[in-house]
């Protein structure tokens, strides 16, 4: 039994200790939209947030979460609406597939949580994690901008 | 729902679409379908009986909402959506009243045209794609029913011939129908924004008013389209339908599925490609926490557990011997030994499948005043879509229904049904969004064992594939020797060309140029190997347009001529190559000055009915190539959605860079030696270069989109890093290769 929050609500795990956060968070807790990709913190499509920072899911054990705060693509938003981030990546029509998506959104507002306003070089360190094998790198990064209040552009 | 009344009206265009309307129950008022049978399941998809089906891609419902039903799979190219805007637009529909639904995996839905065009000859249809339909046990489909995502298609087959005709049709009989409603002349009113006006008498009313009307009405047999000028959505860059489910994590793929009482399985086939199962030892992976079964399949084995994790691991546990006839004796170096054979013997014998043939080219080798002869090659790739293979099936009350991502879903439904021996009629396919796929789901391996699986294990079951074994598992795009000979004359023109390549796959057209030289030979030679070929995003055309677009580069340094100016003089009967090319290559400022350490390369290339130039600039960072901007030019006729087709050449940019930067894999023992991204890596965001987008609107037929922008950025590349450093590129990746110069 593993005591973790997951989005808000305290929950109570029977999943394996040992089983990777992503598995306990989409098999045990049904929340599929942190997406499996690559099994070895190469992708980054299972991101989510821990205690605030941005982790892969897939290498990360359920016991690791053990009385702390877990984020994910379904917990952004608030009853006020779409977190920036998400707004953003909707304004300058980032997704193609969508299937990375969610694990780039929350590495992206990870960063801006501790880096309101990050240089490029900022955007590169934080994001180089996530693979998009439909190339939507540019307009991730002027999405990134855009939620930072640094640019208005397109969309 | 009774049926009170069925007529079966003539409606075609272009000898394209056959279809009647069927009018069943008060309120469904029309569906456009082939004449004779499977109406009645047409039904099925009208999910409100007050919704009304208009014809086959379109109904209307009570709320005056228009559903465009398209017969396409969204993977990322923005189908659903541009599709959607060409009903949309002929059908003088609001835009904010559409929504796009995916049609269900039954032959009415069948892309009637891509068949056409492919049996016409005036599109090309990736054989591999066909061949999934064709010869399967679906009884009642024939070969001209196809519902296909590929061949960068959907657009300029399904979305001119289906859905502006679909939209134009159902104007037509709403605008009659109000007519005799309102006992007006027609020429009087007015649709607009889904109502129709009669400004005269002052009336309006919404589509859905007369939407059970409209049905009584016999459709022209040639809806009359707009006129270009008189687009009002059609290349406008409306927003995407998909993109809000795709921020928020709601959008569901394949790999989301959740049927009651669900099982996860994970499986392992054999990694010499075509070896079985010899013996399998499962007794230390049942004695696992969650593990339920393992099932022998033959040529993989699967194990079934209460969830993923637990499903690997049992997975890992297994010892499995394989029987693979030898073949994991092959490694990459005999099969471009093998390659180099088949050429050499071949140039001996003046053999192979002749593709182009024009003048002499013997005679104009031995007449040429400078000859250069080069061999280029390219190693097998995997697609490495996003979301790993997977696919749920469930066998309950005698249907089989699964969940998946496909690109031809009739296909899937085929497939499943032949691997359980069950009627395809009692398989239901639900398609979710694609993770990618690049080619990649036009192939159902992962189907068939899935219901395999789950027929074993009496449970609706998940199949899902690691990342390992997708990469152990793809259908590849081949790896290919390509050699060529050419000369000049004396003036430094080309004269002569000649290409003889190992293996011709689809379309027969990729190695062929568009420049005007008079002797010209192409020809392959065929050399199978044990390594399943697969359509990889725009199959032959990406590793050609490498080959041919280095070597004309080779041809132009070898002439002393600037490599744009040597393409353009030779595009003279080629208008809209030329056209696209100076676009290129004004817009990335073609001939200013380079600092020192940079390079400018060029490639043009033409590809499912677009033609593409791409700029490549790049910068050499201590022995590293940077690619630092790419400007490309494209004419896909017209540009049905500008930012849509923008977000298909960055995409098809970024494929084709991560191809000839780093794509590589190599056969050891039989099997492929890379197995995750850490040793098949990707282009990720530190290195995204600048991408600009020129579209050209030629107003030429309409062209495909998701495809045509890769095979000139492999070529663009190598030529900008012969510009910068004076290495020729002739085998990718670029990665191989020692710049340090």
């Amino acid at each position: 039994m593993t005591e973790v929050t997951i989005n808000g609500v305290a929950r109570r795990l029977d999943s394996d200790p040992d089983m990777p956060l992503l598995w306990a968070i989409r098999e045990e807790v049904g929340l599929t939209g942190t997406k499996f990709g690559c099994g070895i913190a190469q992708c980054g499509a299972c991101t989510v947030h821990l205690n605030g920072a941005a982790i892969r899911s897939c290498t990360t054990p359920l016991r690791a979460a053990a009385g702390r705060s877990v984020t994910t693509i379904e917990g952004l938003a608030t009853n006020d609406g779409l977190h920036r981030v998400q707004q953003a990546w909707i304004d300058e029509q980032v997704p193609q597939c969508g299937y990375c998506q969610s694990g780039q959104i929350m590495s992206a507002a990870a960063l801006l949580a501790r880096t309101p306003t990050p240089t490029d070089d900022a955007i590169d360190a934080a994001m180089r994690g996530n693979i998009c094998r439909c190339g939507t790198y540019a307009r991730i990064r002027r999405a990134i901008k855009r939620a930072a209040g640094q640019e208005r552009s397109g969309g | 729902m009774a049926r009170s009344k069925r007529r079966l009206g003539k409606w075609t265009r272009r000898g394209l679409i056959t279809a009647g309307v069927l009018a069943g129950g008060t309120l469904v008022i029309g569906v456009a379908i082939r004449p004779g049978h499977r109406a009645p399941r047409l039904r099925d998809v009208v999910a409100d009986p007050d919704e009304a089906l208009l014809n086959l891609w379109v109904k209307i419902g009570p709320d005056n909402r228009t559903t465009a039903i398209v017969p396409h799979a969204e993977m990322g190219q923005g189908v659903h959506t541009a599709l959607a805007q060409m009903l949309a637009d002929e059908l003088d529909a609001d835009w904010n009243l559409v929504d796009v639904q995916e049609a269900p995996a039954h032959e009415e839905y069948a892309n009637h045209n891509l068949a056409k065009g492919f049996l016409f000859g005036d599109a090309q249809i990736p054989r591999a794609l066909v061949g999934t339909v064709d010869g399967v046990v679906l009884k009642l489909t024939q070969a001209m029913d196809l519902q296909v995502t590929g061949g960068s298609l959907s657009v300029r087959a399904t979305g001119l011939h289906g859905m502006r005709v679909a939209g134009a049709a159902a104007r037509e009989m709403l605008a009659k129908a109000a007519a005799a409603g309102w006992d007006v002349p027609e020429r009087e009113l007015v649709l607009r924004n889904s109502h129709i006006l009669h400004e005269p008498s002052g009336r309006t009313a919404t589509y859905a008013e007369f939407a059970a009307a409209a049905a009584q009405i016999s459709p022209s047999s040639k809806p009359r389209l707009k006129d270009s000028k008189a687009f009002s959505l059609i290349g406008t860059s409306v927003r995407r339908q998909d993109v809000p489910a795709k921020v928020d994590g709601s959008a569901a793929f394949g790999i989301d599925a959740q049927p009651p009482d669900l099982k996860t399985a994970t499986v392992r086939s054999c990694p010499v490609f075509g070896g079985r199962v010899a013996a399998v030892d499962d007794t230390a992976a049942l004695k696992l926490a969650g593990i339920e079964r393992v099932v022998n399949l033959g040529d993989a084995v699967a194990v079934v557990a209460d969830g993923y994790w637990h499903a690997s691991q049992g997975l890992a546990a297994l010892a499995i011997k394989w029987t693979t006839n030898g073949r994991d004796a092959i490694d990459q170096a005999a099969v471009f030994a093998q390659f180099d054979g088949v050429l050499a013997q071949a140039e001996v014998d003046d053999a192979g499948d002749v593709e182009v043939e024009e003048g002499d080219c013997e005679a104009a080798l031995a007449a040429a005043s400078k000859r250069l002869e080069a061999e280029y090659r390219v190693p097998y790739l995997a697609h490495a879509a996003m979301e790993p293979m997977n696919c749920t099936a469930w066998l309950h009350d005698g249907v089989c229904e699964i969940w998946t991502g496909t690109q031809n879903p009739l296909g899937a439904r085929a497939a499943a049904a032949d691997a359980i021996g069950f009627d395809p009629d009692n398989v239901i396919v639900h398609n979710a969004y694609l993770g990618g796929a690049f080619g990649r789901r036009s192939v159902h391996d992962y189907v068939v064992q899935a219901v395999r699986v789950a027929k074993a294990a009496n449970a609706p079951t998940k199949l899902i594939w690691s990342r390992e074994e997708d990469i152990a598992q793809d259908r590849y795009r081949p790896a290919v020797t390509s050699r060529f000979r050419a000369g000049l004359d004396d003036k430094g023109r080309p004269i002569v060309w000649t290409n003889l390549y190992v293996d011709k796959h689809e379309p027969a057209e990729a190695p062929r140029i568009p420049y005007a030289i008079d002797n010209q030979r192409i020809a392959s030679m065929p050399s199978p190997t044990h390594v399943p070929f697969g359509v990889w995003r725009a199959v032959d055309h990406s590793q050609h347009a490498f080959f041919t677009e280095s070597f004309i580069d080779e041809l132009a340094v070898l002439a002393n001529a600037d490599p744009y100016r040597f393409r353009h003089d030779l595009l003279a009967r080629k208008p809209r190559h030329r056209k696209v090319l100076d676009a290129a290559a004004n817009a990335a400022g073609w001939g200013n000055a380079l600092e020192p350490g940079r390079g400018r390369g060029i490639a043009l290339h033409e590809s499912f009915g677009s033609i593409v130039a791409e700029v490549v600039e790049t910068r050499m960072d201590a022995g590293n190539v940077r690619v630092e901007r790419v400007v490309c030019a494209i004419d896909a006729g017209y540009a049905v959605n500008p930012d849509g087709l923008t977000a298909q050449m960055e995409s098809g940019i970024v494929y084709g860079l991560t191809a000839a930067l780093y794509g590589e894999l190599c056969l050891e023992n039989g099997r492929v030696k890379q197995s995750n991204f850490h040793d098949y890596p990707m282009l990720r965001i530190d290195e995204m270069p600048q991408v600009k987008t020129v579209i050209v609107d030629s107003g030429g037929p309409l062209g495909g989109a998701g495809e045509p922008g890769t095979p000139p950025l492999a070529p663009a590349l190598a030529n900008a890093i012969h510009d910068a450093t004076g290495v020729r590129i002739r085998e990718l990746p670029v990665s191989k290769h020692d710049l340090n110069v």
